[in-house]
């Protein structure tokens, strides 16, 4: 029909299940990703967006089902038949993880050159000056002014350490990044700035990321699909603005109308 | 194939908030548009007209009936593809023109009007843009400020750009002459005269009789399709 369907998906997963206890995480998850697609995912707290993203990024081990990533071999596998250091290159090298809070994803007791740098001597990098330089270029990417380099997060502002949270995961450009919440807690204009810097980001580098949020804005903004879950299960899927312009089920219709225009 | 065929469309909403009220809003819905041929939708305010033009676009949903869009030797369902065709279709072969500017802050109007095209050079693309918001009467003291802040006259202006700049097979304008003035009315009447020389096929709303009358070659009373509530 088209030149997509020669195109293979980027991960796959199918029947994916966390039990914690006898409490659910997520049930019967099911979805296929490509190169440079975003996806919101979003549902209220304790909707299971969460762990599905920690179960999806390899954090913790599913009760059931599977998740298929390509290699950049092209061949395909199963996230948890490969070895623990293979997952754990992935983690490093091919994939990012944006937190919510940049505490997380930041060593706040090194500079912020340094906590860019340390991802890509993780993936190989030993040449201090090429290092530095790629550093410098990735903090003008994410508007950090060059004088501040040698300074710790712990001196950025909240939005500040949100970008070197930025610059640290996308220096080492992966294929696909996973955020959580990314401009939660930060201020408006400061949301503003990071969602423009996102989206230019992500499309200029193609890369397909999965973002969780509660905030139905961001996902208009950042993402071309969108997956709705409530306790535990996804209930509705399908383009960003089509679910959210036209939502069939009960609970998305409640989710949108419950936004306060501006 | 046509470059756009309906046929047996309907569309109800149901909602759900407010006792599953359902609202039918079409059925039987049919009709197709040729290539250089431009198809203006009538009837009164509430009659479906603008819901047409989202369900081609993939924007609402679509419950019975095909919405073909011819892609190559062959044709796309939009309502039947997936999430990622009806993607690709919108960026190669549906352009649509929308009522209102949907502004992203701290995007200024070039960039604004230069991301509807996404397969050609960053340069190229903002070299196209800065042609339109011209051809548009846009003054260029305003290019790079984000256009949130603009009058509604500029916002429009910024859109028609945005929404003219990619030259697909298949063009969809809902209202593009509300509220302008005469001269840019005639850019827009213009524009789609051109784009009709090259084929591209037209699904147009425009209530101001002149304009119709310029650009449509056959109307369509959508009051024909309303679903009895």
């Amino acid at each position: 029909m088209s030149a997509l369907t020669d195109e293979k998906p980027l991960l796959r997963t199918d029947n994916l299940t966390k039990w914690y206890g006898r409490r659910l995480g997520c049930r019967d998850v099911g979805f296929d990703l490509y190169e440079g697609e975003v996806m919101a995912v979003v549902g209220e707290s304790g909707s299971g967006k969460s762990t599905l993203l920690q179960l999806l990024s390899a954090q913790i081990e599913p009760s059931g089902g599977r998740i298929l990533y390509r290699l950049r071999d092209g061949s395909e596998a199963d996230i948890w038949q490969m070895s623990e250091p293979m997952r754990r290159f992935l983690f490093r090298a091919d994939w990012g993880y944006v937190h919510q809070d940049a505490q997380l994803g930041l060593r706040m007791g090194i500079s912020a050159g340094g906590n860019v740098g340390e991802r890509l001597m993780a993936v190989g990098w030993r040449n201090y000056g090429a290092i530095r330089t790629c550093a410098v270029d990735w903090l003008a990417r994410v508007e950090i002014d060059q004088e501040r380099i040698d300074d710790t997060p712990r001196t950025y502002s909240g939005g500040m350490r949100q970008r070197l949270q930025i610059a640290r995961n996308l220096v080492t450009a992966p294929r696909l990044i996973f955020m959580d919440e990314p401009t939660g807690g930060l201020d408006v204009s400061v949301q503003a700035r990071l969602l423009d810097l996102l989206r230019r980001l992500v499309a200029d580098l193609n890369i397909a990321a999965i973002v969780v949020t509660h905030d139905l804005a961001v996902a208009r903004l950042l993402s071309n699909r969108i997956m709705v879950m409530k306790a535990g299960e996804v209930i509705e899927t399908g383009l960003t603005d089509q679910v959210l312009d036209d939502p069939r089920e009960p609970y998305t219709q409640l989710l949108i109308s419950s936004i306060l225009p501006a | 194939m046509q470059p756009l065929e309906l046929s047996g469309v309907a569309k109800t909403f149901t909602m759900h908030l407010q006792g599953s009220l359902r609202l039918p809003v079409l059925r039987s819905l049919g009709f197709s548009v040729a290539p250089g041929q431009c198809v203006a939708l009538t009837g009164p305010s509430g009659a479906g007209k603008s819901s047409i033009l989202k369900l081609i676009f993939g924007n609402y949903r679509c419950d019975e009936g095909s919405i073909m869009v011819r892609d190559g030797d062959g044709a796309v369902d939009i309502a039947r593809a997936s999430p990622r065709q009806i993607l690709s279709l919108r960026r190669r072969k549906l352009g649509y023109v929308t009522q209102f500017l949907r502004a992203v802050p701290r995007v200024g109007a070039l960039d604004t009007v230069a991301d509807a095209l996404t397969d050609v050079p960053r340069e190229t693309a903002r070299a196209q843009a800065a042609a339109m918001l011209a051809r548009f009467n846009v003054p260029e003291r305003l290019w790079n400020l984000p256009p949130a802040t603009f009058s509604g006259g500029e916002q429009q202006r910024i859109n028609l750009a945005r929404g003219f700049l990619p030259e697909t097979p298949v063009l969809l304008l809902d209202e593009p002459t509300a509220s302008l003035d005469a001269c840019n009315r005639d850019v827009v009447v213009d524009l789609v005269c051109e784009r009709k020389r090259q084929g591209v096929a037209i699904v147009a709303i425009v209530h101001d009789d002149p304009v119709r009358e310029a650009i449509a070659d056959t109307s369509i009373d959508v009051t024909r399709f309303a679903a009895a509530a």
